[in-house]
Parts: C-alpha cells; sequence; structure tokens
C-alpha cells in the first residue's frame, strides 16, 4: 500500500463528488485514447447533466468522451473534431448541442494559455477564414496580423496517466499523453486516473511530464471498458 | 464512389515518390495513410502525427496492437528507431513553426489558385478542422490526394471552391486516379497521366483550364 502522504490519493466516488451537474470539464485524450475510462464511467453513471467539455475531440460514440457526449450529458463543446463521433454531430444539428470549434494547435495553446496564466495568446492559423476569425480581435506584431486567441480553464480537469506518485507527478504513455499535460495544467482542481500509484521517489524527476503542484486527487484506474474502434 | 485499392495504392505511390530522404512528413487518413507503405526502406523519414509522435512505423501485426499508441485517426501504430512522443502543443509547435516538409491530406475540393476545402460541407457534415488548417497553412509543401471527380461525377478541381475554405493558396501539388497536377501562380499543370485515362480524358473531367506541362508521362 502507498502511503497517502499528500492526502491526495482518493477513490472515485470522492472524485465524482468534485464533478457537479452545470460544471466546465476539461478533458485529455485523442481519440479516446489517454481519456480516463473510470471517471467518465463513473460521470454517466452519476448522470451529470449540462455540462461544458473542453478537449480535443469527442471520440467515437462509445470510446472516451463520446460516451458522455452521446448519452446527452453535455450541453456545450470546446473542441476541434467532432468527425468520429456523428452523434455529436446529430445533436449539434437538433440544436441540442453547442459546440465551439477551434483549430487543434489553438485550441492547445489555449488550454495551455489557461494552464500557464496567460491572457490569451497570438496565432495567426485561420486568419483569412471567416469562420475561425469571426469575432476575434486582431493584433498586429511587427507588421504581421494575429488572431487573439483566449485562454481556457475549466471547474474540473480530468486525465489518464500512466503512473503517479502520492504528490501527483505523473508520468504518462506514449501518445496517450496528448492533451492530457495541458488539460492537467488548467483546471481549477485537477483529478488524475492512473494506472498505477507508486511511492514517492519511485518516478525519475527527470521523467516526471506534469509535476504534481498541478494534482488534487488520484485515483486508481479500472482500466479502459470500451472497446477500441479497430478491434 | 470509392477507389479500388489498386488505384488507392496507385496514388499513394506517387505521392510517396515526393518524399525525400531526412523529411519530416504529415499523413491524414484515407489514402494518405498508405503512402509509407511505397516508402524505400532505405530513405530515413520521420512521420509526424498531430496526436504527439514523431518516428511513426508501419501498423502493428494483429494483436500486437497498443491502445496507447496510435496514429491522429486513432489506429494503432509502431514507432520506428529515434522516435519521440509529445504533447499536443509541442506537436502543433512543429507544425506552426514550419518543420513539416510535407503534409499529404484528402481534400473535397482543390482551386485553380490551390485553395483548399476539406472541412465542412454545409447543412450535412459539419466535423470540425481537426489540425487541417495548421498543416495546410504551414507545412512546406501540401500534397492533395482524392477522387478526380465528387459522387455525382464533378470535378473536385474548381476555379473557385464553393464549400468553406481550409486554407487559401495552400495546395502545391494534386495527386487524383487520373492525374497529377501542380499548382503554379499562373495556374494548374497537368504533369502526369494515370492509366489508363488520356490526357484528353483528364483535361474533360475537370473544371478548370489545365495547362499542358512539355511532357506529360503516363503512370501505371
Amino acid at each position: 500500500m502507498v502511503e497517502n502522504s499528500f492526502d491526495k490519493i482518493a477513490n472515485i466516488d470522492e472524485a465524482l463528488s468534485q464533478i457537479n451537474d452545470g460544471a466546465t470539464i476539461m478533458f485529455g485524450g485523442f481519440g479516446g485514447i489517454g481519456s480516463p475510462p473510470t471517471i467518465i464511467e463513473g460521470m454517466i453513471n452519476k448522470n451529470v447533466q449540462n455540462l461544458t467539455l473542453i478537449g480535443n475531440d469527442t471520440g467515437f460514440p462509445n470510446i472516451g468522451i463520446g460516451k458522455l457526449v452521446s448519452r446527452g450529458h453535455a450541453s456545450k463543446l470546446i473542441v476541434s473534431h467532432i468527425g468520429s463521433n456523428p452523434v455529436a454531430g446529430q445533436l449539434m444539428t437538433e440544436g441540442k448541442l453547442q459546440i465551439e470549434f477551434s483549430p487543434q494547435g489553438t485550441l492547445a495553446e489555449r488550454i495551455r494559455a489557461g494552464g500557464v496564466g496567460l491572457g490569451g495568446v497570438l496565432i495567426d492559423v485561420g486568419i483569412d477564414n471567416d469562420i475561425v476569425s469571426n469575432g476575434k480581435e486582431k493584433i498586429v506584431v511587427d507588421g504581421k496580423e494575429y488572431l487573439l486567441e483566449l485562454p481556457l480553464t475549466a471547474d474540473v480537469s480530468i486525465v489518464y496517466a500512466k503512473k503517479s506518485d502520492p504528490f501527483g507527478n505523473l508520468i504518462f504513455d506514449k501518445s496517450a499523453r496528448n492533451m492530457n499535460p495541458l488539460v492537467a495544467m488548467a483546471g481549477k482542481y485537477t483529478i488524475a486516473e492512473v494506472e498505477e500509484i507508486v511511492p514517492l521517489s519511485e518516478l525519475d524527476p527527470e521523467q516526471i511530464i506534469t509535476p504534481g503542484i498541478y494534482v488534487d486527487m488520484i485515483v486508481q484506474s479500472k482500466g479502459v471498458n470500451w472497446k477500441w474502434v479497430w478491434e | 464512389m470509392g477507389l479500388g485499392i489498386d488505384v488507392r495504392n496507385r496514388i499513394a505511390r506517387r505521392a510517396a515518390q515526393e518524399i525525400k530522404n531526412g523529411m519530416i512528413v504529415n499523413l491524414g487518413i484515407g489514402i494518405p495513410s498508405l503512402v509509407p507503405n511505397h516508402l524505400s526502406e532505405k530513405l530515413h523519414v520521420m512521420i509526424h502525427a498531430e496526436n504527439g509522435v514523431l518516428g511513426i512505423g508501419p501498423s502493428p501485426m494483429k494483436k500486437n496492437e497498443d491502445a496507447n499508441l496510435c496514429n491522429a485517426a486513432g489506429y494503432p501504430v509502431t514507432i520506428i528507431k529515434g522516435s519521440s512522443y509529445f504533447d499536443s502543443s509541442i506537436a502543433f509547435g512543429m507544425i506552426r513553426r514550419g518543420y513539416i516538409d510535407i503534409t499529404i491530406l484528402g481534400s473535397l475540393q482543390v482551386s485553380e489558385s490551390g485553395d483548399l476545402a476539406n472541412w465542412i460541407v454545409p447543412g450535412k457534415r459539419i466535423p470540425g478542422m481537426g489540425g487541417a488548417m495548421e498543416l495546410a497553412q504551414k507545412a512546406k509543401k501540401v500534397i492533395v490526394l482524392m477522387n478526380h471527380l465528387d459522387k455525382s461525377g464533378n470535378s473536385k478541381i474548381v476555379k473557385t471552391c464553393t464549400l468553406p475554405l481550409t486554407s487559401k493558396g495552400c495546395v502545391d501539388l494534386i495527386i487524383t486516379d487520373m492525374a497529377v497536377i501542380k499548382v503554379e501562380n499562373d495556374g494548374l499543370y497537368l504533369i502526369e497521366v494515370m492509366s489508363p485515362y488520356t490526357t484528353k480524358d483528364v483535361i474533360n473531367n475537370t473544371n478548370v483550364e489545365l495547362k499542358l506541362s512539355d511532357s506529360i508521362s503516363k503512370i501505371y
């Protein structure tokens, strides 16, 4: 048993008590890979409603955050892509789901900006595109025009990592890292679901990707409970 | 109207010829994902994926898939020697900073001036742009692989895109099941024709004036 030195290691019910109706939830994951399965399942069982979800994409209808979206738990999304989840598109068309699209790299920087205390970022991606540039302030620096993209934060961030120590220092696994380190920083309260909790000092400080300062709660993952799209 | 695997592979094989030693290449989903199958093993190429991998290798054997090692389409991949993992902000930092030598992607329409429309069909399909805008706007070379004609038999190469643009004037080369067409400042140049089509077939099936390059070669 790993010593709970910082009182951050908790069970799934304690984690879910932080996630309530109407909350803004930021999630890690890309096509479902690197999204926290146990927390998502818990949110469905708790039947939280009217969520604003911020993250890369809507996964697939039964994979990743897509499970919450396709079951109607969200009322608004800020994402870069919903193409792999036709249910999300259908809900949007029916007016049941409001969606704000950001180019993927811009979304990553907006989340990062929220996580590191910046007031915004200047990006020229999509500046010629009416849909992307609509309503955004333009700022000229050194003769070059940029869009002012605003930072994003969330009431609760949920991330998935390979290992955590009791302080919440995290390491990730391969491409399951994706948005997770950025999302971890941008939550007012961050819950990390991890494959393994190891004792303090077991993680090499040189290899830690997310320092534990950003993690408020650690829960043990029960593992992925969905079938991957390629299976 | 889907394309047979032979035709898809022929398009992918032609695209692979654009890739030179030492290049950093990003591949979209669909036909672009077949391109690595046609790369010479002697080439040292780093394939970049926007979900945070540089150095993607071939698909794994069945049962050897790793759910935490996938490409940007969510399908399992392997890695090659010298590969690295990073988060999404770094993945896109590499793109915005101009480190991608070639991006190979699919499209709904391409205009005479190289405008790319590949992200929404109003009223029908609104998938979102994902990473397409960064790649189209910032890669050094943008290659589009697509059917020459849409499902109704209309040319996907058009004077002006009627679908919402992903990025203006970004496309350098178009490879279809009928032809290879280069986008230059003064218009579109037909440089190669795919068998069994003829130059005349390509001209008749393209909605824009094609300039004929000095020697048009045939691809079999």
